[in-house]
């Protein structure tokens, strides 16, 4: 590993530093290394994630990732989109920025071998999305996120300034006087304690779908950033704003992608009704139509399966109510041809095939839309700290992301942060060392509170399983004051026996339980600011549902909540405005009326 | 199918033992479980010390990978209830063929280092690159490379390949695979420097031809089909050799076209 020398402070603890580091290795954390080490090729950057690269979540994106591509479509429409799709609560200097290079960024993905799919004539092929008004979705069949990650990863093979450190696990962020300096990890296969400084470190952790009982999300999203970052002193933003994907597997939680309606799936409820007409989501068609019926946005298809579960319309099964997807009229050829994995996923873990059979799904806790807050190139208020990806709340994605909007947003963020950051780094030093003593205070905790504690009762698991439920029970698809302040109140009781939690395994060698500890400490910090920032907010808007506040109010809260943590531990929420530029708030229309002029029926590409 | 089932576990912590051992532990069958979610009941609830690696439970990440039975598996794609039948106990250990770093987790640093050997990413002629805009690419042009580019380096071909198990140094299938990827990809041009590294006896002459390897990927990449193809071209390069100055076409049959 190219570090420099080691222990130049002749402290305990070990140290190595680079000029830039990486925290994650995802789409946005690699795309943001490849960013730093193309501004200044002389920068020594690392990548530290806790598994290998391409085992980053990143891999299991499905559908798609969106930029205008067609001369049909415009950027300013995709703007629109994304801005009604997020109710206004997306700040547009971010939203103009991110169409303007998603288009780019794909096509830098084309230009280092991303498999996208194409028409016969070898131009890039687009599909439709929900919310989208136009077809400007990118795709490599139903396995984007697998093929845009392995790109990434083997791009950056060919970079010899960027370094990695795979399977090292963060635990904390080095702060001196206001300036990130480095971060606290331990090395997996060894146990082995470290410092890694840092002129400028940027977070690309990804998400935290984890403090959810039921999420597609991969176990390694526990939200780690988030939590650094907080404990570090940056603000939280948004954190009440949770999107729930309406197409889960039951059970495993396994995402259906928002693909398989855009080609055309319909959503039928236990009378084999297409029941979004219901819902202020237009008429039905034979065909998809932009931005109506099952191409509506996700908050929206979330809210209406609630509904239809009130009504007694949906199906019940052992791993809670249903509806059904249905593809059977797609027929086998387009369905292998552009939904494989969907088809693949059915019959493994569903033992179904969407050929012949419905899919039973339900809504599934799937994106963050809030997050470490930075401006629009990724800088957080700490100096020296960066954040990109789904860690970070530009804010792009407002009160509700449009799907395929995540994918290019880790491209086009993570590539902005990372130049910031090594420009940052061009023009800083790497401090003098006085971030030293924290490491070796860091090494004593997690010595002292995990690996050589005596006594403690609680065991992880049962702390996580009840932190996710109540997790869903206070902010789930709808919330209302009481269930949010019980929340509140489980929380700081799960806090407290956080504490006496007791580890089966005291080795240093690949110590996952001492992980699992970790990432549950994290989770429980996010979680708590989800409940928090959701009690605060008192009106509904996107996926924010409030039962008690059910209008959405702007005079008020057209504005980002910023959850910060007070001196003592406690927490505070302030609101910042959101920036408007060019599109005042409006309402959110979805269906055949609220048609642009040339919207029109989804036509399938080759 | 049973409601118990043993599992009989291979345990090793390099701090407290000389060599792995079994130990056995009873799980709950339930029809919706794959062994991953065996293995997460008896860390939850039974021994936090058990260590394994996973992260997506659908089969993509590649985290996964153990022999199960005896046979490399990804254990989020395999189903308890497949074993269960009558006394029926299933054998879990690490991928074969991998030092061991604890319990079920192997040390795939090597493998790291032989998938980058494969050079896998797009080289261009320098005068010949793109700065913006996308390169053309037919739908009949991805179909040549896209099977070999589905591999999630699972590693569990190189738990399956006796070649590897013989000789560590031969790069194996995933990373010869992927090597292919690039070389048939119609916007690369770097088909003659991959065949610079991979025409080594431990690239792709080691591979003996016994095709374990497509038949236990889980994600239909078929290796043995990508060292096949790779002989092959390699053969014709050599060929031509004598009909062409030296050289100069070598490994334009990959895919240039
Ligand atoms: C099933 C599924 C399908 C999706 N489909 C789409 C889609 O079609 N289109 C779309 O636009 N979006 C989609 N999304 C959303 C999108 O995939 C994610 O938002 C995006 O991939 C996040 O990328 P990231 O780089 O921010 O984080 P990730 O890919 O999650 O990477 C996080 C990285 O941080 C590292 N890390 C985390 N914590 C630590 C720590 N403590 N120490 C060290 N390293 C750490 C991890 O190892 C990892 O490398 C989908 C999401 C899911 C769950
Ligand atoms: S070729 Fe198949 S078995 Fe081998 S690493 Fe790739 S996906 Fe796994
Ligand atoms: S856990 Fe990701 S492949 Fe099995």
């Amino acid at each position: 590993m190219a570090t420099s020398p080691l222990q130049p402070w002749g402290e305990s603890v070990e140290a190595s530093s680079h000029d830039v580091l990486l925290i994650g290795g995802g789409a946005a954390g690699l795309r943001a290394a490849i960013a730093a080490a193309e501004v200044n090729p002389k920068l020594n950057i690392a990548v530290v994630s806790k598994v290998y690269p391409m085992r980053s979540h990143t891999v299991s994106a499905e559908g798609g990732a969106a930029g205008v591509a067609k001369p049909d479509d415009s950027l300013d429409e995709h703007a629109y989109d994304t801005i009604s799709g997020g109710d206004w609560l997306s700040d547009q200097d971010a939203v103009e920025a991110f169409v303007a290079e998603a288009p780019q960024e794909l096509a830098q993905l084309e230009r280092w071998g991303c498999p996208w799919n194409r028409e016969p004539d070898g131009h890039i092929a687009v599909r439709a999305f929900g919310g989208m008004k136009k077809m400007r979705t990118w795709f490599a069949a139903d396995k984007t996120g697998f093929h845009m990650l392995h790109t990434l990863f083997q791009t950056t093979l060919k970079y010899q300034p960027i370094s990695r450190y795979d399977e090292w696990f963060v635990t904390k962020l080095l702060v001196d006087d206001g300036v990130v300096r480095g971060v606290v990890a331990i090395e997996l296969m060894s146990g082995r304690i470290q410092a890694i400084l840092a002129k400028a470190v940027i977070l690309c952790t990804g998400g935290c779908g984890r403090v959810f009982p039921f999420t597609t999300n991969a176990n390694i999203k526990s939200g780690d950033g988030m939590a650094l970052a907080f404990r570090a002193g940056a603000p939280l933003k948004d954190m009440e704003f949770v999107q729930y994907h309406p197409t889960g597997l039951p059970f495993t939680g396994i995402l259906i992608t928002e693909a398989a309606r855009a080609e055309g799936g319909y959503m039928l409820n236990k009378d084999g009704y297409r029941y979004l007409q219901d819902y202020n989501l237009g008429k039905p068609e034979p065909k998809p139509v932009l931005r109506c019926m099952e191409l509506g946005p996700r908050d929206r298809l979330s809210q209406a399966f609630v509904h239809e579960h009130h009504k007694g319309r949906t199906m019940e099964t052992p791993y809670g109510p249903v509806v059904h997807l249905d593809l059977r009229h797609l027929g086998e050829k387009l369905i292998n041809a552009k939904l494989p994995f969907v088809r693949e996923l059915c019959q493994k873990y569903q033992s179904i095939d969407p050929v012949r059979e419905l899919i039973p799904v339900r809504p599934v806790v799937h994106y963050m839309m809030g997050g470490v807050s930075t401006d629009i190139n990724g800088a957080t208020p700490l100096h020296g700290l960066y954040a990109a990806g789904e860690v970070a709340c530009v804010s792009l994605n407002g009160a509700n992301r449009l799907g395929s909007n995540s994918l290019p947003e880790c491209l086009v963020f993570g590539n902005r942060a990372g130049k910031a950051a090594a420009e940052f780094a061009s023009s800083h030093g790497l401090g003098n060392g006085a971030v030293m003593a924290q490491a070796a205070d860091e090494e004593s905790r997690l010595k002292s509170e995990f690996l050589h504690k005596t006594g403690g009762r609680e065991r992880i698991a049962t702390i996580r399983t009840e932190m996710q439920s109540t997790v869903e029970q206070s902010v789930g698809i709808y919330r209302e004051e009481a269930s949010l302040r019980a929340g509140l109140h489980k929380m700081m009781e799960l806090q407290e026996r956080y504490q006496d939690i007791t580890l089966d395994d005291r080795s240093h060698t690949f110590n996952t339980e001492l992980e699992s500890a970790l990432e549950l400490g994290f989770m429980l910090d996010v979680a708590q600011s989800m409940v928090a920032s959701a009690m605060h907010r008192t009106e509904s808007r996107g996926a924010h549902q409030r039962t008690d506040f059910a209008m959405r109010n702007d005079e008020k809260f057209l504005a980002h909540s910023l959850l910060y943590r007070n001196f003592d531990g406690s927490a505070r929420v302030e609101y910042s405005p959101v920036t408007i530029t060019r599109w005042p708030p409006g309402e959110r229309v979805y269906g055949q009326h609220a048609q642009h002029p040339d919207a029109k029926a989804v036509q399938r590409v080759s | 199918m049973a409601d118990k089932i043993v599992m009989e576990i291979a345990r090793y912590s390099p701090e407290s033992d000389h060599e792995p051992h079994f130990e056995s532990y009873e799980v709950p069958v339930k029809r919706e479980w794959v062994v991953l979610d065996a293995l997460n009941h008896i860390k939850d609830n039974v021994d936090g010390s058990l260590t394994y690696r996973w992260s997506c439970r659908m089969g993509i990440c590649g985290s996964c990978g153990m022999m199960v039975n005896g046979e490399p598996k990804l254990t989020c794609a395999t189903f308890l209830s497949s074993y269960a039948r009558n006394g029926n106990k299933i054998r879990v250990e690490p991928l074969r063929y991998f030092p061991v770093i604890r319990d079920l987790v192997t040390e795939i640093g090597g493998f790291m280092e032989k998938l980058k050997k494969a050079k896998p990413w797009l080289m261009r002629a320098s005068n010949d690159q793109l700065t913006e805009g996308t390169y053309l690419q037919t739908p009949e042009q991805l179909d040549r490379y896209k099977q070999f580019s589905m591999c999630i380096n699972c590693t569990l071909c190189y738990a399956a390949c006796p070649v590897t198990g013989l000789d560590p140094v031969f790069i194996g299938p995933a990373a010869l695979a992927l090597a292919q990827r690039y070389n048939m990809d119609s916007r690369d041009q770097g088909a003659a420097e991959r065949t610079a590294t991979l025409a080594h006896p431990e690239g792709v002459w080691g591979c003996t031809f016994v095709g374990e390897c497509t038949r236990v990927c889980p994600k239909h990449v078929d290796p043995a089909g990508a060292i096949q193809q790779y002989k092959i071209a390699a053969v014709m390069d050599w060929l031509k050799s004598f009909v062409t100055p030296r050289g100069r076409d070598a490994g334009s049959q990959a895919g240039n076209d």
